[in-house]
């Protein structure tokens, strides 16, 4: 494990590679997991098969209790599966110790949650700083800065969350995403706790970032607009994927009005399979 | 992780949270403030009662008549100037320097229309000595004073001021009344310190010559042919040689005084020594007494900072959760909570140390007599204590802390 990181440059030849020649990030193999409930055990995941390719642009949809949130948990190296194999960017996680998943998790993920999650009384600057921090990076001023900067916040490098709307607290989570440069940035319903202008800045800038630094975004979320956004969208169901499939014509953000609840469902109903027969969907 | 970069974090954490680190550091603030202050009032009490002994003369032992305790004796003979003689002898006790004797005298001391009730003393002329007292006005008992008898009397400050008004005044001259036979002032003695001491004011005394207390104040003659003496002040050539003057002293009036069984002895020695060690055991007492309730203090101090920093690790869940989402291992996390701890427990030593000398110069205030001071090993002992309390009891909320799982700690509300 600790020499997997030591070739952190070195590219593994033994990795998947999709027809446009990127390599896969992440590579899920019949992962499952089971909680136990008192007596009741709980299927959360059975069997899930998944792989997503560098430079991709993913949205991990479902209801609740379809197994989203575990199937996050586990990508984001937060939780370990039952059974099954996950690689992430080459690496074999699923079965590392505690310590060793708080490594991956602060070179090879990039968290961004719906709530933001940043430190109270804590300047902006001083947040991205955070996982560099707790790398041992060198020039973190520095990268915190750039990391601000490619979020459009770096004119706000010391003000305090309480000083900054929700959209700019995004940001601020979005660039401490960025700063250690990880293998994907996984969002938890990212524009879940903002409005729709500010909603659309944070879109906006994960496709930026997807489209110009090539960087694999993975997005949870239950609202199909937002999915719409992204490039392929995985939906799951009852602890199976259901449907995996290309957006044909992704959305930009900023470019469209949010439609009607009516317009939303049909438009989604177009694309995405939603769960009922093979045939219906092709 | 550094360790730098740890209290780094930890101290900015403790910045965020400056009220609750304020109250959280008051438990360790209180206890250590509270273990300075009692100890040092402690040692002071006990530095007070040497330095009252001191005041009682150096080397000392005294003796004076007391009922025999067993049964088979009763009824006291009482010293005589004869054994006291006997005793000056360095055949019979080679270890006494000098030997004084006392015969109380009893009655009411009288200045125009002021009187007190007042022990008065005879003594012999190297009493003085023997306390290690000195005269402030006039002169002390000469021994011719005492070969004629002489009416004359020197007296205390306490005595002055309430004979005559103000213990400042020199009454050397004036004559003054005791039972009525009129006697001359011819000394004041120096003031001694320790005024209020639980030994008595050692300034309201009134001396006059052995040989008028036991011939022109009452019949004193004794079966030997000699005078009565109520107490023996006895001085031993050195520290050394105190316990075989205690039993040269024993053997002879035991011996004079025909005692033949343990227990039957009419007289008590009592070593200044002595004295002073089984109060220094029990002022001891009294210091490790307050040293306990302070620690009890510190305690429940230690207590406090694990409480408030067990709601502080549940108040943080999310913060825990996000800072090991991006990266922090347990051991970061611990590391994080115990140095926060310590701090808090380090700095409310400090602040307690400052504490206990606000609490040791308002006592000093009060009570002048008490010399208070902080001492190098209290300041050791707190900081020594509340870092091992910020340890110890930071230990446990930190490990919860370092515990938590980050996807339970991130989906806290």
């Amino acid at each position: 494990m600790v020499s997997l990181f030591k070739r952190r440059g070195g590219r593994r030849d033994d990795v998947p590679v999709d027809v446009q020649g990127r390599r896969a990030v992440i590579e899920i193999q019949g992962v499952t997991k089971t909680y136990a409930m008192g007596d009741i055990e709980v299927h959360a995941l059975r069997g899930v098969d998944l792989t997503i390719y560098e430079g991709e642009f993913v949205s991990i949809m479902g209801p609740s209790g379809s197994g989203k949130s575990t199937l996050m948990n586990i990508l984001g190296a937060l939780d370990q599966p039952t059974s099954g194999a996950y690689r992430l960017d080459g690496v074999d996680v699923s079965r590392l110790s505690e310590s060793d998943l708080a490594k991956v998790r602060n070179k090879k993920i990039g968290f961004v949650f719906q709530n933001f999650n940043l430190l109270k009384r804590t300047t902006a600057q001083r947040q991205v700083e955070l996982p560099l921090i707790y790398a041992g990076a060198g020039g973190r001023s520095r990268k915190a800065k750039a990391a601000l900067e490619s979020v459009g916040l770096g004119q706000r490098l010391n003000h305090l969350p309480s000083e900054l709307s929700g959209g700019q607290q995004q940001r601020v989570a979005i660039a401490r995403a960025l700063v250690n440069e990880p293998a994907m940035i996984l969002a938890d319903e990212p524009t879940g706790n903002l409005d729709s202008r500010s909603g659309a800045e944070v879109l906006q800038i994960f496709q930026t970032l997807n489209r110009e630094r090539g960087i694999t975004v993975v997005f949870v979320t239950h609202d199909s607009w937002i999915a719409r956004h992204t490039q392929r969208v995985i939906m799951l169901r009852d602890g199976q994927i259901v449907a995996d499939a290309p957006i044909a014509e992704p959305l930009i953000a900023g470019h469209n009005e949010r439609p009607s609840m009516e317009d939303e469902m049909e438009a989604v109903l177009k694309t995405v399979y939603y769960g009922g027969k093979e045939e219906e969907y092709t | 992780m550094t360790l730098f970069e740890s209290l780094r974090i930890a101290i900015g954490s403790l910045l965020i949270n400056r009220l609750r680190a304020a109250l959280t550091t008051l438990g360790i603030i209180i206890g250590v403030g509270a273990v300075i202050g009692l100890v040092s009032l402690g040692r002071g009490v006990e530095d007070y009662i040497a330095s009252e002994f001191q005041s009682l003369g150096s080397n000392v032992l005294f003796v004076f008549s007391s009922p025999p305790t067993s049964s088979t004796r009763r009824g006291i003979q009482p010293m005589t100037t004869k054994e006291a003689e006997a005793l000056r002898s360095r055949a019979v006790a080679p270890s006494i320097r000098t030997l004084a004797m006392e015969t109380l005298a009893g009655g009411i001391v009288a200045a125009g229309s002021n009187a007190i009730q007042l022990s008065v003393s005879g003594v012999t002329p190297n009493f003085i000595e023997v306390r290690s007292w000195a005269i402030r006005d006039g002169a002390w008992i000469s021994e011719a004073d005492n070969d004629r008898a002489a009416r004359v009397i020197v007296l205390g400050t306490t005595v002055v001021e309430r004979l005559f008004g103000d213990k400042m005044i020199d009454p050397v001259g004036r004559t003054v009344t005791v039972n009525e036979r009129v006697f001359t002032v011819i000394g004041v003695l120096e003031e001694q310190g320790g005024g209020i001491g639980f030994i008595g004011d050692q300034n309201e005394v009134a001396f006059m010559p052995i040989l008028t207390a036991q011939t022109r104040m009452g019949s004193t003659r004794t079966r030997d042919g000699g005078y009565r003496v109520d107490v023996l002040h006895i001085q031993a050539l050195d520290e050394e040689s105190m316990d075989s003057a205690t039993q040269e002293v024993e053997t002879f009036l035991s011996d004079a005084h025909g005692v033949q069984f343990q227990g039957e002895q009419d007289f008590t020695i009592i070593n200044q020594a002595d004295l002073l060690s089984s109060l220094g055991a029990i002022t001891g007492i009294l210091t490790v007494f307050l040293s306990l309730l302070a620690g009890i203090s510190l305690l429940v101090g230690g207590i406090g900072i694990m409480n408030i920093m067990l709601v502080s690790v549940t108040e943080r869940t999310r913060e825990i959760g996000l800072r090991k989402a991006v990266g922090a291992r347990g051991g970061d996390i611990l590391l994080q909570f115990l140095i926060e701890s310590v701090i808090l427990s380090l700095l409310g030593g400090a602040l307690g140390v400052a504490l206990g000398w606000l609490i040791i110069t308002i006592g000093a205030l009060l009570v002048p007599d008490l010399r208070l001071s902080i001492t190098t090993d209290a300041v050791v002992l707190a900081t020594f204590v509340s870092s091992f309390i910020g340890v110890f009891f930071g230990l446990y909320p930190a490990s919860r802390a370092a515990r938590m799982r980050p996807i339970d700690a991130l989906r806290f509300e």
